[in-house]
């Protein structure tokens, strides 16, 4: 479990590490905390390694009225800690706390984990919930993605080799919402076996407008669901989050693996779908009680 | 003072060492050394039918190659099947490199030596393997059903046929009141020490001599080994094992291909080589244990007595046999546990398959015949509708019946007699700790809350410190030093404190005067290992020996110079007094300077000797006729048979309906090895037992496929559980000393794993009720068996339910 072989730079500008990302087989390196172990395992073995954590500028959580933007080196246990970026958005605390453990957490970054694309990760699925953005840059310059045209499959993203993402940018929560995140691993800290976020939004007459899902290790690529027709209208203390549970469990299209058949984490889905429906609910009144 | 340490919770005093990073492991030695790394097989079973090194040969940094074709002599004949048995009709050893076939993925089939472990796995990445696939054998059905072979000329893939039987069970099934047949598994786990295997060689030219570091469990057998393959006189052969890391079983097999083949490159070389296995190798190239098929009828009566009790066991021992039948002699005999059984008959079929061998990992085929046994209980009282822990106690050895001879042959070959224990004891502590009685007042407050609760318990007898033998030395050195060596290892358990403490009681001197060193065939030659919970039982019995040699002869010699008689003495604090007499006494380092009568003054302590040295006898030697110089002892410890400890576990789980997450709220442990040593020490074993127990039953298992690929070859898919998942153990003690040995002890290293899965499949059942009837098992396993409609539900379930409508 040795890596092979590879040439290291790390660059101390920005401009500089897009060209050394312009030769052929190089691999942008973060916190390393996915890429590492691919290296050890030779899953991986890129010719060059871009370390950017040298790079200026990029370790930056900026937050206003309009959302959160998370630079390419923040660690997912700063973003964590953030009061400010839980306030505008709750959603980006409590996903990261179930990311990893502590020294992962201290390491890896929410932006790579988001590069990565990996379906097992929180933060692709928040990004998908929140309708966030990423900021790309390359040789050729700098676009801003959505979320539905950056991730194309599972570890497998729509921006080229030589590319690296900036930041990623999650809108704030809409007024008179809440907002909940629960997972259910095998053992703490690890992946999910399935992972559930949730935004319910309520109108003035705190009857539910709109209930949106995102899930964790179900399907290819992250996806949000609209379950706001199993309680559209409903006033909120009655609406029915079993069956936005129900409705949940026929939009999925979970896998098998060794950890969990793809019934099973349709279970999980339905499930996690009610309980976090619940608590997002009871977060909107809350919310909107105080307006 | 703090001399009389025995059965003290005395810290252990490797920690200091072992948790600031000041351990000396396998990978610690040897920086500048040459590294080795293995090509191994993909496949789980094939023909190789060409090895191409050619595009390797351009690696900078490569050294050498070895392949089958290098070996010569004993190397190239295969392993050693260490313990063969009359039963183990077809034993089969794999080579230190394969010889043209492989029968499991990871065996290694080329060794490649480079100026360090990058380069030498770029050139294993550059060698190119040709195989002719052969149709693989997964699992103990497959390899009964045996359409396929996993060697050729063992077309039933059977290589043993294990069979004991205490009476006609045939007769007393037909003449039992009730009978129960059902058919249960049991799943492969593996020992997964922190550290891998490993090996340094060293190799001195002008001396002729080696110099081996092995992460292993047994250091003089791999010397013995080592020797005899490579053709080395034992004398120029030495094998250390430093600190290691864990073993748990796996690193008692040897010698490992490893540890022949870096030596021998070593010798080829003249150069130093090393290799340390790493996670991936150890998952596919080291050992696991637990699959089994267990079919079991048990005749009982309507009490729930049992009158007879027939298992045959069908045992997954992998590729090969090089640790013969021991697991399977051991669930064969353990089996029976804590019970009086009339009439048992057991068969134990070892099979073949394309997977990783199969040898002892802690608990060494208990935790099987845990289960089985266990379960059985569960079932009869299912049936009866009795409670499960009168069930229990109706069945179990009274504490007058000892010693109680259960007329079967233990895996030492000596029969199983039990020595001593008090079961009934343990069952109540048991009870109470737990709060057996409580249980349907938690289960109402867990139904409150949405939660099926459920409770279990198992118990257990285990054979514990095997001979043939095992020694001890002690030397008291003129600084006052005690020195102690024993030949086994140390992976961990707390050793030198326990030895020391051993040797402070019996020797009387301050333990931190005492330095203890094992597995270093430098300071002892002869030793068996450690294994089968043996180090407390056999060292520190031949170390309490040893000391006691030494007390005498300074006791002997203290005597003739304070003039006092040797029964008159005591040995306090480091000082030999005359009891009752303060004043009169001379310190213990002063008697070991007395002990050797060539005295050059080269320090204080030989000074100070002087004065109380007496002018000698003219007409005498120096050294009396059958003395020596020096104030030592070396002596063994050899039992007639083993000791049995013997303990109960009872946990208590709590299921969510809903996701079928399973959640150990309670684990309780009752816990009798006789006299204990240190109970700190004891009840960390028994910490790390369990966590292995809960392992075993809930989130580890070998992920093999259809095609003999592990598919969870690395800690993120192997799920061995976190602190997060152990719950919190209640632990009482009960002590009932082992007549057999001198200090009382029976061994601790092994028991907290073994009721573990027994345990805790009844306790799921219970909450569930449904028959649980595979183990381990995992919530997404739960929910399929709660939905599947032909799955049994228990008669408890059933009664419960006729109740609550009642
Ligand atoms: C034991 C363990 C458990 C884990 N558990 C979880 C978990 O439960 N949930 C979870 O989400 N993650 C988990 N992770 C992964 C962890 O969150 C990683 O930190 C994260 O996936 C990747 O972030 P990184 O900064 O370490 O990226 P790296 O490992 O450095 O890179 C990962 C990939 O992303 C690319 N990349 C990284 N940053 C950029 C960028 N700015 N622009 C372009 N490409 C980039 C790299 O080239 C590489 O291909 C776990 C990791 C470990 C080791």
């Amino acid at each position: 479990m040795k890596p092979a072989p590879f040439r290291y730079a790390d660059p101390r500008a920005l401009d500089e590490a897009l060209a050394l990302l312009s030769e052929d087989g190089a691999k942008v390196l973060a916190g390393g905390q996915s890429l590492l172990p691919l290296l050890s395992m030779r899953l991986a073995a890129p010719a060059v390694l871009v370390d950017i954590n040298r790079v200026p500028g990029l370790d930056a959580i900026e937050v206003d009225d309009t959302g959160v933007r998370v630079g390419a080196l923040v660690r997912h246990s700063t973003l964590l800690a953030d009061e400010g970026a839980a306030r505008v958005q709750p959603l980006l605390a409590r996903a990261t706390a179930n990311v990893a453990h502590p020294a992962i957490r201290n390491r890896g970054t929410t932006v790579g984990s988001i590069a990565h694309a990996d379906p097992s990760g929180e933060m692709t699925s928040v990004l998908a919930l929140t309708d966030g953005t990423v900021t790309v840059a390359s040789a050729a310059g700098t676009e801003v993605l959505g979320w539905r045209d950056f991730f194309v499959g599972p570890l497998e993203t729509s921006i080229p080799g030589g590319a690296v993402v900036t930041s990623a940018f999650f809108p704030a929560l809409p007024q008179r919402s809440g907002t909940a995140f629960a997972e259910i691993a095998r053992r703490k800290g690890d992946y999910a076996v399935c992972g559930a976020g949730v935004v319910v939004t309520l109108d003035g007459d705190r009857r539910v407008e709109s209930a949106r899902a995102s899930y964790v290790s179900v399907g290819l690529t992250p996806e949000v669901h609209d379950l706001t027709d199993a309680v559209a209208g409903a006033p909120v203390e009655q609406a029915d989050w079993a069956a936005a549970g129900e409705l949940a469990r026929t939009l999925v299209d979970p896998d098998t693996d060794i950890h969990a058949s793809a019934d099973y984490r349709r279970l999980l889905v339905g499930v996690l779908t009610e309980r976090t429906l619940a608590s997002a609910a009871a977060e909107a009144v809350a919310g909107a009680t105080r307006e | 003072m703090t001399t009389k340490l025995f059965g003290e919770p005395v810290r252990r005093r490797e920690d200091q060492r072992l948790i600031t990073g000041k351990g000396r492991y396998l990978d610690d030695i040897g920086h500048t050394a040459l590294a080795a790394a293995f090509v191994r097989s993909p496949h789980a079973h094939a023909r190789i039918t060409d090895i191409d090194v050619d595009e390797a040969l351009d690696v900078e940094g490569l050294v050498a190659i070895y392949t089958y074709e290098d070996l010569t002599g004993p190397m190239a004949e295969p392993l050693p099947v260490l313990i063969p048995h009359p039963q183990l009709h077809a034993p089969r050893t794999g080579f230190p490199l394969a010889n043209g076939e492989v029968n499991h993925v990871g065996e290694p089939v080329v060794m490649v030596v480079a100026t360090d472990r990058y380069v030498a796995e770029d050139a294993c990445d550059r060698i190119v393997v040709s195989y002719e696939e052969l149709p693989v054998v997964v699992g103990v059905d497959a390899a009964r059903a045996a359409e396929h072979a996993v060697h050729e000329e063992i077309p039933d893939n059977v290589a043993a046929r294990h069979h004991q039987e205490t009476g006609d069970v045939e007769p007393a099934l037909a003449a039992a009141p009730r009978t129960l047949s059902f058919t249960q598994y049991i799943e492969r786990s593996a020992c997964m020490p922190m550290e891998g295997k490993g090996v340094h060689a060293k190799w001195d030219a002008d001396d002729s001599s080696l110099r081996v570091y092995t992460s292993t469990q047994a250091s003089t057998s791999v010397r013995a080994a080592i020797a005899a393959k490579l053709k080395l006189s034992l004398d120029k052969v030495e094998v250390i094992a430093p600190d290691v890391g864990g073993g748990f079983g796996v690193k008692i097999v040897h010698p490992w291909p490893e540890e022949l083949l870096v030596p021998l490159a070593a010798i080829n070389l003249g150069r130093e080589v090393k290799w340390a296995e790493d996670r991936r190798e150890h998952f596919i190239g080291s050992a696991h244990e637990r699959q089994q098929r267990q079919e079991i009828t048990v005749g009982y009566d309507d009490d729930g007595r049992i009158t007879a009790l027939d298992v045959h066991i069908w045992h997954d021992n992998g590729a090969y046999t090089p640790y013969g039948i021991i697991v399977p002699i051991v669930t064969a005999t353990q089996l029976v546990g804590p019970y009086a059984l009339p009439v048992y008959r057991v068969v134990v079929e070892s099979v073949f398959t394309n997977t990783v061998i199969v040898t002892p990992y802690r608990g060494a085929g208990r935790p099987q015949g845990c289960y089985a046994m266990e379960r059985t209980m569960d079932r009869i009282a299912d049936d009866l509708g009795l409670d499960r822990a009168v069930v229990r106690e109706r069945n179990l050895i009274q504490a007058d019946q000892f010693p109680y001879d259960h007329r079967l042959t233990f895996q030492d070959g000596r029969p199983v007699i039990y020595d001593s224990g008090d079961y009934p004891g343990l069952l109540d502590k048991l009870r109470t700790l737990v709060g057996w009685s409580e249980a349907e007042h938690l289960r109402a407050d867990a139904a409150e809350r949405g939660k099926l609760l459920g409770v279990g318990m198992a118990l257990y007898v285990e054979g514990t410190g095997p001979g043939p033998y095992e020694g001890g030395h002690v030397q008291v050195l003129g600084s006052g030093k005690v020195l102690v060596s024993t030949g086994l290892t140390s992976q961990g358990q707390g050793h030198e404190t326990a030895f020391a403490q051993i040797v402070a009681s019996e020797l009387g001197v301050p333990i931190e005067d005492v330095e203890v060193t094992t597995g270093d065939t430098r300071r002892f030659g002869y030793a068996v290992g450690t294994f089968a919970s043996r180090a407390a039982v056999m060292s520190g019995n031949a170390i309490a020996l040893a000391a006691r040699g030494v007390r005498e002869k300074a006791l002997r010699i203290a005597a003739d110079v304070l003039e006092a008689a040797p029964e008159d003495l005591e040995i306090d604090a480091g000082l030999v007094q005359v009891k009752g007499v303060p004043g009169t006494s001379i310190p213990l380092r002063t008697v070991a300077v007395l002990s050797n009568p060539l005295r050059y003054a080269f320090d204080e302590a030989a000074k100070q000797a002087t004065q109380f040295a007496k002018a000698g006898d003219d007409d005498k030697p120096p050294v009396a006729v059958g003395d020596a110089p020096g104030l030592e002892h070396r002596d063994y410890y050899s039992p007639i048979r083993s000791t049995f400890a013997s303990g109960a576990h009872a946990a208590i789980v709590e299921i969510d309906p809903a996701t079928w997450e399973i959640d150990v709220v309670k684990y309780a442990v009752v816990h009798d090895c006789g006299n204990v040593v240190n109970p700190m020490i004891v009840e960390g074993q028994v910490h790390g037992g369990v966590a292995q127990g809960v392992g075993g039953a809930l989130y580890e298992r070998m992920a093999y496929d259809a095609d003999g690929q592990l598919q969870n070859a690395s800690f993120m898919d192997f799920l061995m559980p976190y602190a997060s998942e152990v719950p919190n153990i209640d632990i009482d003690h009960q002590q009932t000393p082992s007549p057999l040995n001198p200090l009382g002890i029976k061994g601790a290293g092994e028991a907290g794993v073994i009721p573990g899965t027994a345990a805790i499949a009844s306790a799921i059942e219970d909450a569930v009720g449904r028959r649980i009837a595979s183990m381990p098992i995992s919530p997404t396993e739960l929910y399929d068996l709660v939905r599947d409609p032909s799955s049994e539900r228990t008669a408890t379930a059933a009664r419960r339910e006729a109740g609550a409508m009642a």
